[in-house]
């Protein structure tokens, strides 16, 4: 792709919701509108510093950050190259990154008079962390979730439903976390004038992807003081999954300007690229879905695919748009792990670290595993640790006892 | 620039009449029953014939057209066959408009131009995008205008008096007032509140404007006829088609005359509507 290079990495999106080609507003007419008041109410928020300042509180004394950067000893030593630290979103209260972008939003709907929340979940962490805004603010929530991935996250299921939040099985399409957010589009366009929807990723139509970004970027902005104050400066490079990518573009923002970085995301490659996969950029190509144009899976004549991943977290069939715009500019690399790599460095992260990851970060171990004994032993690598995995452990258990008859 | 749509309001409102406007899936159940339908849809009493372009992920679709989609693609309908459709019925019927529905990114990923001009050839009239509101402009509404296709926008209970200017700037051929907030195949609207915006809508506009989403009878479509150009109905005609399958999905020897039976009742009730003058 021939991009003309930007001066700056961290100025996007434009006015019209813009990464280069990528984002924009492909809504049906109903929810143009709302989508409109919420662009306004989110910029009234931004320059509102009261605004700041709660939401502070609450990440500090709710969520319990900063989450800290730990100095991975076993594996950096295990791998014998580059110096790994973990960035573990995975203590923040409710077990993931998630929290930070709900906070965020549920203060827009706060601000909004919005009584009623809805939310789509694959894995099942974004909507635990909406269930437990819902309940802390004392809101309806309604989680939409493939009924296939309601089977396989059960754990989550039962948290969200004791927090008090509906959970509605999508029985739709694959039944997994696409066909969730088309119903979770169809619920609002019919709940207008009540309904916030609380995306859970740096996807969907304007301005959702900028403001997710922009709620979870103090995954990076803490990352940068704390790597300051650990050893003087700014790491050499940095690892995290991608799904929609929220938990990546978190941690990437901030040093996008940064050219001595060098930043990876990694994308789930399932069963392998060649086969079922849910790596949208290696394996599909730009199109327009659920609101903005960015990579998606699809097939000849422009119909979306399933993604498919051991992870309910990544088998999207799309990315953010602004993962699309740094894939094409060449700012951010994108690799891949297969379920198999993510099964390994799950168990290894486990053993050698105490430390269970879900399978979604356990994608971005398993590349690391693979980049770190490559670098030098001054090298700095920062991995985001983007949630825990006890929601995975009776689906890894499963998979490792069938391995062994 | 004159197109089918135009021709056939100008038509209608001599005869003091308002248009009945049907929604069908192209290749729902499959190519041949779909081609079959949709020749037999104007002596059925349509004035105005949409197609649903079939998409995996119709998010602004309920249950009915959602399964209708699916039927399709299973079919193998892809957006080539589905304007090959088209072309086989106008080599019968030069008059009946036809005109488009669907989602964007098959349109995209055909390529946009090679589409416009693909559609045109094959005898398309004009084109609804549902998820390409005004902001959008530049993605397929401007390129269609100049190709000479009608670009019919919806407008909604959401589109306010501020709104609608920039929803109608763009639009031709008609306007398709969507009357309720919600997906296809929900809920129904009250007349006399779907009155009151049609005449909303009419002071910003000289366009026809016809109302869609939730009519789903003869008495219903007469209602809606009394106040607005037009009425649509789809996921009833839709409804009608899936109860007449097999168990496997497939057409049988009484689908398209379970549809064509309702497209006749239900014209008969927009036909009754006497037009206020204009």
């Amino acid at each position: 792709m021939t991009s003309q290079l930007p001066n700056s990495f961290r100025s996007g999106p434009d006015e019209r919701g813009h990464f280069g080609i990528f984002g924009g507003r492909f809504v049906a007419e109903t929810l143009m509108p709302l989508i409109l008041d919420l662009e306004k109410a989110y910029a009234d928020a931004k320059a509102d510093p009261s605004f700041q300042r709660e939401m502070d509180g609450y990440l500090k004394d709710y969520v319990g950050r900063p989450s800290p950067l730990y100095y991975a000893e076993r594996l950096t030593e295990h791998l014998g190259g580059a110096k790994i630290y973990f960035k573990r979103e995975e203590l923040n209260h409710t077990g993931s990154h998630k929290v930070n972008n709900v906070l965020g939003q549920i203060m827009v709907a706060r601000r909004m008079g919005k009584k009623r929340i809805i939310a789509e979940t694959g894995a099942g962490q974004h909507g635990v962390a909406t269930a437990t805004l819902c309940a802390r603010f004392g809101l309806e929530c309604i989680v939409f979730m493939g009924a296939v991935d309601v089977e396989r996250q059960q754990p989550n299921v039962i948290r969200m439903q004791m927090l008090g939040a509906k959970v509605v099985p999508v029985q739709a399409g694959a039944r997994t976390l696409k066909d969730a957010m088309n119903e979770a589009l169809r619920d609002w366009v019919t709940n207008v004038s009540d309904t916030f929807y609380c995306i859970g990723t740096v996807a969907g139509p304007h301005p959702y992807p900028m403001m997710v970004r922009d709620f979870q970027s103090i995954i990076g902005a803490e990352t940068k003081a704390q790597m300051q104050a650990a050893e003087g400066r700014l790491p050499d490079s940095l690892v995290a999954c991608i799904g929609g990518g929220s938990n990546a573009l978190g941690l990437f923002h901030p040093f996008l300007d940064d050219p001595t970085v060098e930043i990876f995301g990694v994308e789930a490659a399932g069963h392998g690229l060649t086969q079922l996969h849910a790596a949208s950029i290696a394996g599909g190509r730009p199109g327009v879905l659920h609101g903005n144009r960015t990579y998606l899976l699809m097939d000849e004549d422009g119909q979306i695919q399933e993604g498919h991943s051991i992870s309910a977290g990544l088998d999207y069939p799309g990315i953010g748009p602004e993962h699309s715009w740094l894939h094409e500019t060449g700012r951010v690399t994108y690799l891949s792990a297969t379920d198999h790599e993510a099964l390994a460095a799950f168990q290894l992260l486990s053993r050698l670290e105490g430390i269970i990851p879900a399978l979604e970060p356990a994608h971005a171990i398993a590349k690391v595993m693979e980049l770190a004994p490559k670098r030098p032993k001054d090298h700095l690598m920062v991995v985001n640790l983007s949630g825990r995995g006890d929601k995975d452990i009776p689906q890894v258990a499963e998979i490792l006892q069938a391995a062994q008859k | 620039m004159t197109t089918r749509i135009d021709t056939r309001f100008a038509e209608l409102q001599k005869q003091g009449r308002a248009a009945f406007v049907t929604f069908l899936m192209a290749g729902d159940p499959d190519l041949d029953t779909s081609l079959a339908l949709i020749k037999a849809l104007p002596k059925a009493g349509a004035d105005i014939i949409e197609i649903g372009m079939p998409f995996t992920d119709p998010m602004a679709d309920g249950p009915a057209i959602q399964a209708a989609g699916l039927r399709a693609l299973k079919a193998g309908t892809t957006l080539k066959k589905t304007l090959a459709l088209v072309q086989a019925f106008r080599r019968d019927d030069d008059a009946t408009p036809l005109v488009l529905m669907g989602y964007y990114n098959p349109i995209y990923i055909y390529g946009v131009d090679k589409f416009l001009v693909d559609a045109k050839k094959a005898g398309v009239d004009g084109l609804i995008i549902v998820d390409l509101p005004p902001e959008e402009d530049s993605e397929l509404c401007l390129p269609a205008m100049q190709a000479g296709l009608n670009f019919i926008r919806l407008a909604t209970p959401t589109t306010d008096d501020k709104r609608l200017p920039a929803v109608l700037a763009n639009t031709s051929g008609f306007v398709y007032y969507v009357s309720i907030t919600g997906i296809t195949g929900s809920g129904s609207a009250d007349s006399a509140v779907v009155g009151e915006a049609v005449e909303r809508i009419k002071r910003h506009t000289k366009l026809p404007v016809c109302v869609g989403f939730g009519i789903r009878t003869p008495e219903a479509a007469r209602d809606i006829a009394r106040h607005a150009n037009g009425a649509v109905v789809g996921s009833a005609l839709v409804d009608a088609l899936a109860k007449s399958l097999d168990n496997d999905g497939r057409a049988t020897a009484s689908t398209v005359g379970a549809v064509t039976e309702l497209v006749r009742s239900l014209a008969n009730g927009v036909h009754a509507a006497q037009q206020a003058a204009e």
